[in-house]
């Protein structure tokens, strides 16, 4: 049940429970409802409308897991006006807060098949609560791949993640960074090089893809390359928003509503859509 | 014989070879070696003769830039069932990067000159070759395209 909705329009108060440093310009805030309102459900994929008072509003994902609803999780990389505001949030700080939106990985029609997660950057943030899902019900899928892009090694978010990820029997996780330093020693490269090390059946796969648009075109590109076709691809949209219900306009192209729409959408439905550079 | 033969079915189960004729890859394996390199040892170094390209069969190898005055650049990595080294087609037949193993490392390396000579005598191997080296190089051209946007770069 969401409880979290009254009029979506209208921000509720949230308070700031913990903020974790992840990167130099990275920060996970956990946050809690300050007028002890219920939590809410989400599904993985969704996104929140996070208002820094006086400032301005943002979508950002939920990174948290889906099953604990009483932890609202959000990692943000700060980029400009807003997000720097709220890199500034400390415990005990309050915040406006919409939500959630959107569609969300189809964690559930995947089930059966083997499932690879293609991501990069910040992309990893929006896609780990499907990546606990999946976690938890494990025996559901194929084989499991998480093929993770980034810039440096400084650079690699959830890296205590990534690694107990990697250190499990029943899936595969592979981390590659554009430019190695310090002692790195593993790949060095883009991301599409680890899907093409990737041992899956291309045929049978399902693929989740977040991360910079580049970074996703070019990892469709080597999917089809390997047999995976669009109508299994599935990827994360992330266009400037304003109202986040469908209503106002800003994110709509065509008969397609970003926010409403997606941000999560089939590959095969949205590749016309997806090279335009701005809605 | 059985050295070629047993090199043969490596090339032929190499990702690189997959598909080629049996004739062409019996040419093929007559100038092919095993080889096998050590943890943080040079394979090559920019400036030396090219004179092989290599199959990777376990290991990492690390293709290097050496910048004067600074640690060593790695421009990618190569892993199993890749390839590496396309300057032996290409004049002044010198390595324009340094190669380094990563871990212990197993190779099968191809003979340039004794590769030429083939191609030289049979233009349908060359053309083989060339339509299998031609698809690495594209992805490897648009990698290296990717990794210098920075596109994970501050928007
Ligand atoms: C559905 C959805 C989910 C998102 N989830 C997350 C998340 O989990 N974590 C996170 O850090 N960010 C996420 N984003 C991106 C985030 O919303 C933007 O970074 C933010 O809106 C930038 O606002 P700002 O005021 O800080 O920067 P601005 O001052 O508005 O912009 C600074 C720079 O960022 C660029 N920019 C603005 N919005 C985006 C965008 N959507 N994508 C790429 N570049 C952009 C601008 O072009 C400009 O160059 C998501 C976006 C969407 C649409
Ligand atoms: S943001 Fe208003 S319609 Fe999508």
């Amino acid at each position: 049940m969401n409880t979290a909705i009254v009029d979506p329009m209208i921000p509720v108060p949230y308070q700031v429970r913990s903020f974790q440093k992840e990167l130099s310009d990275t920060f996970t805030i956990e946050l809690t409802p300050a007028s002890g309102r219920r939590p809410f459900h989400f599904k993985p994929g969704q996104f929140n409308m996070l208002y820094a008072y006086g400032t301005g509003e943002v979508p950002i994902s939920m990174s948290g897991d889906p099953a604990d609803p009483s932890k609202v999780v959000h990692t943000i990389r700060a980029v400009g006006t807003v997000t720097d505001t709220l890199m500034a949030l400390r415990e005990g700080d309050n915040i406006g807060l919409r939500g959630p939106f959107g569609s969300s990985w189809p964690v559930e029609a995947a089930e059966g098949h083997d499932l690879i997660i293609v991501t990069g950057g910040i992309g990893l943030a929006p896609l780990r609560p499907a990546i606990y899902h999946v976690l938890k019900h494990r025996k559901k899928y194929g084989k499991v791949c998480i093929f993770y892009g980034a810039r440096t090694p400084e650079d690699i978010l959830f890296r205590k993640d990534l690694e107990s990820w990697r250190g499990r029997f029943d899936m595969y996780a592979d981390v590659t960074v554009d430019r190695g330093t310090g002692d790195w020693a593993g790949p060095v490269g883009v991301v599409t090089n680890l899907i093409t090390r990737g041992r899956f059946d291309p045929h049978h796969t399902v693929a989740f893809v977040c991360g910079p648009e580049i970074m996703m075109r070019f990892s469709v590109q080597t999917l089809n390359g390997l047999g995976v076709t669009n109508d299994r691809i599935h990827v994360s949209m992330e266009r400037n928003m304003k109202c986040a219900v469908g209503l106002c306009g800003f994110c709509q192209f065509g008969p397609t509503f970003v926010c409403k729409d997606g941000p999560v959408f089939r590959f095969d439905r949205i590749q016309k859509i997806f090279p335009v550079r701005e809605l | 014989m059985v050295q070629i033969d047993g090199l043969g079915k490596l090339l032929a189960e190499h990702p690189f070879f997959r598909g080629m004729d049996d004739a062409a890859m019996e040419v093929i394996a007559g100038c092919a070696a095993n080889e096998r390199i050590n943890a943080d040892t040079y394979l090559f170094r920019e400036g030396g003769a090219a004179d092989k390209f290599y199959l990777v069969r376990h290991g990492t190898i690390a293709l290097e830039f050496h910048v004067p005055g600074r640690d060593p650049v790695v421009l990618s990595t190569v892993h199993e069932g890749e390839i590496f080294g396309w300057s032996w087609m290409v004049p002044p037949f010198t390595w324009t990067f340094d190669a380094k193993a990563i871990e212990l490392t197993r190779l099968v390396s191809l003979d340039a000159k004794c590769l030429r000579g083939k191609i030289e005598s049979d233009h349908s191997l060359g053309y083989d070759l060339l339509s299998r080296f031609i698809p690495v190089l594209a992805d490897r051209l648009n990698a290296a395209r990717l990794q210098m946007i920075d596109m994970y770069g501050r928007p």
